[in-house]
């Protein structure tokens, strides 16, 4: 029997030559990362542990988003923690306000993150990078400690979901479409404990953006990790934004799957998910009633990225939101900040009434930039819509891409952007 | 070792915002977070739990955020035990990694009524509901896991090493 690409990459890393699911291993870590919220319980987890220092200044990431630039005064003392345990052990990538961006979206783009990697990061989101063929999976503060401190972590093997991806997107379909349908398709214990892999030829079809964005709701269907293939577009990004060695892993052609689904990308239509848990999707025309909103955000670790924020900008142009609506536009880090003033999204947005704000998690998890009082309704580009999500726990979240959020806050209800155009 | 306490019931997909909202991940003191312990989905949970108390759910308990201080707050609110059928996966080491003690089982958490006073022997794994009389048998951890746990959390493991 072979071995998944995550069954591969974890042998590799806890120097074995096979590995099954369900065994347990120790598994050396190529990145340790954490942020405001989740670091400073392990810093000072890390305190109560007999070890000297990091294993490795270079091998962490220590990213403020969550909550800055500061919020309170608790989150300026919770970043100042961090900024203090950064100095004092000569951290390579701490990234202060200014350098900084949403973690899942600054790490791949400054090079931090490539094929092959195991990664360990105390934030669900961390199985973002399964997008270039990393293993990349959320862990709490502790072992995050434990992590820093010596380098490795345990894991219990995980088996795995295949999804086979067939044929090309439509207009104004995208890769949070993709998650969402397959989310509502197994639920958001589907893949409990297990690798989501995405192979097939619609895999080539599908940008790196569109890559990052499925990868990183994988932990939305309950998984340890997602992981797409190294292809030339993935070669192509990490030549792009990084020196470091890649390495290529491949499923073994007899690798078991608990399950097997078939996706065509072409038959899939913009999908909305209703509060409050990510697997309540609809796709656009399963929405009969008229779902009236109060705010949009169009950000996150989940699709704050530049295609994003273009797709956003293409149902925008020109046009003014609704009266009354609020539309928050997060770019999820510095530099696509400002590509997208060099490429005149910011000037659209502005003009058609969107605030522009500066990187931060803010609003997703309803710490500021954006809070919904009791009986709001925001339609968001986020990854979550539990109870009090984005703040009152009367308020609502709709989950849905940058596409159907711009057109949404055009016409004030959840709104198909290919309903626009034909208006 | 065991716990032994009156049971608060809970549905499926118990997420880690309703345990513990954002709005109070600007502390990480579990004195603090425990005084807001489960208030999105029963704000009354701090005035009734007692030293000891039990929390039983559906499936999946602990989905959403890998914020550890969702089990500080569990376990600093006085909670001695969560049973469920499943939790979901950073959960679950979350809670190895504090000692706060977990077990997995769908009988008893199905059974188990909110009010019930149950037992539960962490080294067995049996579970009896001394209001109705009926024990079950809970999912045993890995003898990996058992390590970290009679360490009393990753911290100490890490130490003995």
């Amino acid at each position: 029997m072979g071995m998944t690409m995550t069954q591969k990459i974890l042998a590799a890393h806890a120097g074995l030559d096979k590995v099954v699911a369900g065994q347990l291993i120790e598994a050396d870590l190529d990145l340790v990362l954490g942020n405001d919220i989740t670091s400073p319980v392990a810093i000072k987890e890390m305190d109560k542990m007999k070890t000297e220092g990091v294993f490795d200044k270079d091998k962490i990431a220590l990213v403020p988003d969550h909550f800055v630039p500061n919020k309170d005064i608790k989150s300026a003392e919770h970043c100042k923690c961090v900024r203090e345990f950064a100095h004092k052990y000569d951290i390579t990538n701490y990234f202060e306000v200014g350098e900084m961006g949403i973690e899942h979206a600054l790490l791949p783009e400054k090079g931090l993150t490539v094929a092959g990697d195991v990664i360990i990061g105390a934030d669900s989101h961390t199985c973002t990078y399964g997008a270039l063929g990393a293993f990349s999976t959320g862990v709490g503060s502790t072992d995050m400690a434990a992590g820093m401190a010596t380098g490795k972590a345990w894991f219990k093997v995980p088996s795995a979901i295949k999804f086979v991806l067939k044929g090309k997107l439509p207009k104004y379909v995208s890769g949070k479409d993709v998650i969402l349908h397959i989310i509502g398709k197994i639920g958001v214990d589907g893949a409990l404990y297990k690798s989501m892999e995405f192979v097939g030829e619609g895999v080539k079809a599908l940008s790196m953006d569109d890559r990052f964005a499925i990868a990183n709701m994988a932990i939305e269907a309950g998984g340890k990790n997602g992981i797409f293939p190294v292809d030339d577009l993935t070669v192509a990004y990490m030549k792009e934004h990084s020196t470091r060695p890649y390495k290529v892993y491949e499923a073994d052609a007899d690798a078991e799957y608990d399950e097997v689904y078939e996706i065509d990308l072409s038959s899939l239509r913009p999908t909305v998910a209703f509060p409050h848990l990510p697997e309540n999707t609809k796709t656009i025309d399963e929405i009969t009633e008229e779902v009236k909103i109060d705010q949009v955000v169009i950000g996150s670790c989940t699709n704050g990225r530049i295609e994003d924020l273009r797709a956003a900008a293409e149902v925008l142009k020109g046009k003014h939101i609704k009266k009354g609506i609020r539309a928050i536009i997060l770019p999820a880090t510095q530099d696509i900040y400002m590509q997208s003033i060099k490429e005149g999204l910011t000037e659209t947005f502005i003009k058609a009434g969107c605030v522009v704000s500066t990187p931060t998690c803010g609003p997703c998890l309803g710490g500021y930039m954006g809070v919904l009082a009791a009986g709001e309704r925001c339609v968001s580009t986020t990854n979550r819509n539990f109870v009090g999500r984005m703040g009152h726990v009367d308020s609502e979240v709709y989950l849905a891409s940058p596409y159907v959020a711009a057109a949404s806050a055009l016409t004030g209800y959840i709104t198909s952007p290919d309903k626009l155009t034909t208006e | 070792m065991e716990a032994l306490g009156k049971v608060f019931k809970y549905g499926e997909n118990v997420d880690t915002d309703v345990i513990i909202p954002a709005r109070y991940l600007n502390s990480s003191d579990p004195a603090e977070l425990a005084t807001h312990a489960m208030e999105d989905i029963d704000k009354d949970f701090v005035k009734k739990v007692n030293k000891g108390d039990i929390i039983v759910a559906g499936k999946n308990f602990g989905c959403g955020s890998s914020r550890e201080h969702a089990p500080i707050a569990i376990k600093a609110a006085g909670v001695s035990c969560v049973i469920a059928p499943t939790f979901a996966r950073i959960f679950y080491r979350n809670a190895i990694n504090i000692g706060l003690p977990i077990v997995e089982c769908p009988e008893a958490a199905k059974a188990i009524n909110e009010g019930d006073e149950v037992k539960v022997n962490f080294d067995t794994g049996e579970i009896v509901d001394n209001t109705t009389g009926q024990s079950f048998k809970g999912q045993p951890f890995p003898e990996f896991m058992q390590k970290i746990i009679k360490a009393e959390g990753l911290v100490n493991y890490v130490n003995q090493k």
